[in-house]
């Protein structure tokens, strides 16, 4: 409020008190967030080992990064894990939604089972997962004692499959949340058009493929958008299920620049591999939120 | 979203339906699972699991690993269990969500109601620092916490959760207060009441359902946290990283027993928190990725 | 000086004036309604007065104190809200003494003035009740209340009514003109509904694109309003606004017009001034009342001219019955009788009554006659 003239101190007062109440909120955000990004932007172009230590050294940290082989499985092991999680998940979330949405009785029953593992931490999870695929007491020896003898699955402990068992744990925990944002979805289409497109003689799958699915593009989006998220982001899952192993097979980004920053004392290349990170994420986020934010305003 | 069953113009057969019914069990089933695991596990002596069916119920019922896992069981050197590090993981969740909370009811407050130029980039900037990959800010956050004396300690957690907290609460009671009528702001500001008065006496009074869906996604979110414990933890673990270390010790017999126990022990308050209140728990998630 | 003194205040945002030097001073006492289309301003100026929003330019006193920049709350003035901003926490007693009680007003005397205001809008009985259970009319007795208890110098009114159905708002309409004549207070009333600036005000301030197009009594905007824009914006149906040339004949200035069926007629002036029209296009605007059945002419007017034009549409709306047809190539609407005996196609003989025709310069809109 530009108010000319004699402003009286109250309302001066009160004209600046919002801004004053948020402005710790936004220089905290400032400093925590934006300021702590360009200081690990900086480190990446720097020299530093266990400790920052400003001795500029240009592109050699990324570089370094894109010629290690652990980095480089961290980077195939993300494609493959967040493919298959993100298709998993939307697969089975749109499945159960879409079955849960035909009238079931016990919906209210099913729902908050498909859900809660969205309310367990991370290391919860792989805990439960990483005993029950261990082939010496898990599944493996289940299915042996009820006497099906030759039955083999050994993926946790195999460098070759060891990643499925983490999209596996991966889908248990978050598919259900997916389900709740089809499901929402769902409900919010007016059951006019749905009536609308019967009358015109479509069958319940092309009631699907044609109508509902296509309206349900913002789910889509929002789910895309989240599970990409939570998959670059992971970390803890990894720890706990399989702790990057066997060997080096089940790195990820998350897992590498934690060892490399905190246990490898190669806080240059950690630096530099948060970057990517970051970067990867905002390359999702920012238009979305652009997005979000714009629509809001309209 | 609705509790109860919408009318859906879609109808199916009988035996499309059955098979409906056999889709959704058999996901329940899946999802039960490593629940049933945990469960059972935890109330069986150990040789019950090395030697015998991870499925079947005890046959000698016990709650000795549950007590194990609570006061005995080793945690990186210390023998322990895990009553210290949970009650680390209380003070640290507990201040941290009310300070979030209350910051975020007040940044909300003023991004809807006391708008100036540019404000939808500050809000823009908040809820962006929600979705950065954490590793991003370890280093300096690192470095920043032992310049403060706050590393390793409860404080520490505490200031790094509000941190990284108030762009989600800001978003909950941003969207929230955006449907609250300006006009009774307004009238309020006639009859004389000022901006924290209209806060306290006009807008709080309301704001129940938001608090409440704010204070579970940051409980579940704080106490869930790992990375963060493991980074900055020190001597102050919270419950999930001593639960990491009491599952990956390599030392001794592994008392898978002891470890179920431990985990539904880190799982509990969430899990309370969400049969308690799922229907906040869900839509505090849906207004977190989905439109608010 | 006026009580509520509006001088010259401008309203803009950035670069952008939505309000231009807008000029109004209002008595003590009087009933200002501010009305126009959305857009026009009107809401801004009544924010403005309330201190809700800033001044660009000019200045903005009451009773006398230059209140530019000073605290809603201390500009001694109440404000009933379109959607009543009933506070859904509060009882409706707590509403109505929140203003009171924040300008540190004695438990007492709060209490008091309560019940003195409840008993004037017969709410008494509602004092405990939370807004959520009351019905509209209801909430917009307590948002008025509200307004009442502070006792202020000056009323503000943001379309209070248009959130009711059409019979509550006719009623209400009454209620808030019987509360003015008994308590002589001085109110600013935004509507858009141009039938309440009619009813309600003692003056009305037309406004279109922020600029106040025409200041005056109900009477003066109807019966002379300043250009097309007040001309077509208040009444309904709205004034007829036909093309047509000034003729002389026999030294008094005619409107020159072709009916339905292209035949040219000549409509009879009132007003000489017209005499230097002649010749020229103008924008004749005649009322619908204006155009009767011979039978409902004005008889105390003394220029009723005859018009014989073919019928296009009837309406019977009960208390008249509304006739469309042709003048100029223009539709034009008629207020007859509700019995006047007239069909769609038929020739019929109007009477117009030119003593209330008001002629307009086509290229500038404005009025020059009357």
């Amino acid at each position: 409020m530009a108010a000319s003239g004699d402003v009286d101190f109250r309302t001066r007062l009160q004209d600046w008190l919002p801004r004053l109440v948020l402005a710790p909120s936004f220089a905290v955000t400032l400093l925590f967030v934006y300021g702590f990004i360009l200081f690990t932007i900086v480190l990446s172009f720097t020299g530093s080992k266990m400790l920052p230590r400003f001795t500029w050294v240009g592109f050699e940290n990324y570089e370094k990064l894109f010629a290690l082989p652990a980095w480089n499985t961290a980077i195939v092991n993300i494609a493959i894990f967040a493919s298959l999680y993100i298709v998993i998940c939307t697969a089975i979330g749109l499945l159960l939604a879409i079955f849960l949405d035909q009238k079931i009785r016990g919906e209210g029953v099913l729902r908050p089972i498909y859900l809660y593992p969205m309310a367990l931490s991370f290391i919860v999870t792989g805990t439960a997962w990483k005993w029950f695929l261990d082939p010496g007491i898990g599944l493996q020896q289940v299915m042996r004692n009820t006497g099906w003898e030759s039955f083999t699955f050994t993926w946790i402990k195999d460098a070759d499959y060891a990643l499925y068992t983490i999209v596996i744990a991966a889908v248990w925990q978050t598919s259900g949340f997916v389900m709740a944002m089809f499901l929402a979805g769902l409900r919010g289409i007016d059951n006019e058009i749905l009536k609308a497109a019967q009358i015109d003689g479509a069958s319940n799958w092309q009631l699907y493929r044609r109508i509902v699915i296509p309206l349900l593009r913002p789910a889509f989006l929002s789910a895309f958008v989240i599970l990409s998220h939570l998959a670059i982001k992971s970390y803890d899952l990894v720890v706990a299920l399989t702790g990057g192993g066997p060997g080096r097979a089940t790195e990820m980004p998350a897992t590498f620049m934690y060892s490399y920053t905190f246990t490898r004392n190669q806080m240059g290349i950690g630096a530099s591999s948060a970057v990517i990170m970051l970067m990867t994420i905002a390359a999702i986020m920012v238009p979305y939120l652009y997005a979000e934010l714009k629509e809001k305003k309209a | 979203m609705s509790a109860a069953t919408q009318d859906t113009a879609v109808s199916t057969g009988s035996f499309t339906r059955a098979f409906l019914y056999l889709v959704l069990i058999l996901f329940a089933l899946f999802y039960l699972l490593p629940l049933y695991v945990m469960g059972v596990n935890s109330v069986k002596p150990l040789t019950e699991i090395t030697g015998g069916n991870m499925m079947a119920l005890p046959s000698v019922w016990t709650l000795e690993p549950w007590r194990q896992a609570w006061s005995t069981a080793q945690i990186g050197v210390e023998p322990t269990g895990l009553k210290p590090y949970f009650l680390n993981s209380i003070l640290m969740v507990v201040p941290a969500v009310a300070i979030s909370t209350i910051v975020g009811a007040l940044n909300g407050y003023v991004l809807t109601k006391w708008r100036f130029r540019g404000d939808t980039w500050v809000f823009g900037l908040m809820l962006f620092s929600c979705f950065i990959p954490f590793q991003i800010v370890l280093i300096p956050m690192a470095v920043v916490l032992g310049k403060l004396g706050l590393a390793g300690s409860v404080p520490g957690l505490i200031l790094v959760h509000v941190v990284y907290g108030i762009g989600f609460t800001t978003l909950y009671f941003r969207n929230y207060y955006a449907s609250f009528p300006t006009e009774l702001v307004r009238a309020a500001m006639i009859d004389g009441a000022g901006f924290f008065r209209i806060f306290w006496r006009i807008l709080l009074p309301v704001s129940g359902p938001i608090a409440v869906v704010s204070v579970i996604w940051q409980f579940t979110n704080i106490w869930n946290d790992f990375l963060f414990g493991v980074s900055f933890g020190g001597t102050s673990q919270p419950m999930t990283v001593a639960l990491n270390n009491l599952v990956q010790s390599s030392t001794g017999v592994k008392e898978y027993n002891v470890h179920f126990a431990g985990a539904i022990l880190a799982a509990l308050p969430t899990l309370l928190v969400y049969i308690v209140a799922g229907r906040y728990f869900v839509r505090g998630l849906m207004a977190g990725s989905v439109k608010g | 000086m006026g009580f509520l003194d509006i001088r010259n205040v401008t309203k803009s945002y950035g670069s952008v004036e939505v309000l231009h030097r807008v000029d109004v001073a209002v008595e003590e006492g009087e009933f200002l309604v501010l009305v126009g289309p959305s857009g026009c301003g009107k809401s801004t100026l009544l924010n403005m007065i309330a201190g809700l929003e800033g001044i660009s330019g000019g200045e903005i006193a009451i009773k006398g104190r230059v209140v530019n920049g000073v605290h809603p709350s201390k500009r001694n003035i109440a404000m009933v809200f379109q959607s009543y901003a009933l506070y859904p926490n509060m009882t409706v007693g707590q509403n109505m003494t929140f203003g009171l009680e924040m300008h540190g007003v004695p438990k007492p005397e709060r209490e008091e003035a309560l019940s003195r205001v409840a008993k004037l809008l017969q709410i008494d009985h509602l004092l405990d009740r939370k807004p959520g259970q009351l019905s509209g009319g209801q909430r917009q007795r307590v948002a008025m209340g509200r307004a009442l208890v502070r006792n202020p110098d000056v009323f503000l009114f943001d379309e209070p009514l248009s959130n009711l159905d059409a019979k509550l708002r006719v009623d209400m309409r009454t209620e808030i003109k019987k509360l003015h004549q008994s308590l002589k207070t001085t109110i600013v009333y935004v509507t858009h509904d141009q039938i309440e600036a009619m009813t309600l005000s003692t003056r009305i301030a037309v406004m279109n694109k922020g600029h106040v197009q025409q200041l005056g009594t109900p009477k003066e905007i109807y019966d002379t309003p300043a250009n097309v824009f007040v001309a077509t914006f208040m009444g309904s149906p709205a004034m007829n606004l036909v093309p047509a040339t000034v003729v002389m004949e026999g030294g008094v200035p005619h409107a020159a017009v072709t009916d339905a069926d292209g035949t040219p007629r000549h409509l009879r002036f009132s007003q000489a001034n017209l005499a230097a029209w002649a010749g020229k296009p103008i924008l004749l605007g005649i009322r619908p009342e204006a155009i009767t059945d011979p039978e409902g002419a004005d008889r105390k007017s003394a220029n009723i001219v005859a018009l014989a034009n073919r019928v296009g549409v009837t309406e019977p709306a009960g208390s008249d019955t509304f006739v469309t047809m042709q003048l100029s190539g223009k539709d034009i609407v008629a207020r007859m009788r509700a019995d006047a005996l007239v069909a769609p196609g038929q020739v019929f003989d109007f009477a117009v009554n030119m003593e209330k025709a008001v002629a307009f310069d086509p290229a500038t809109e404005e009025r020059i006659a009357p």
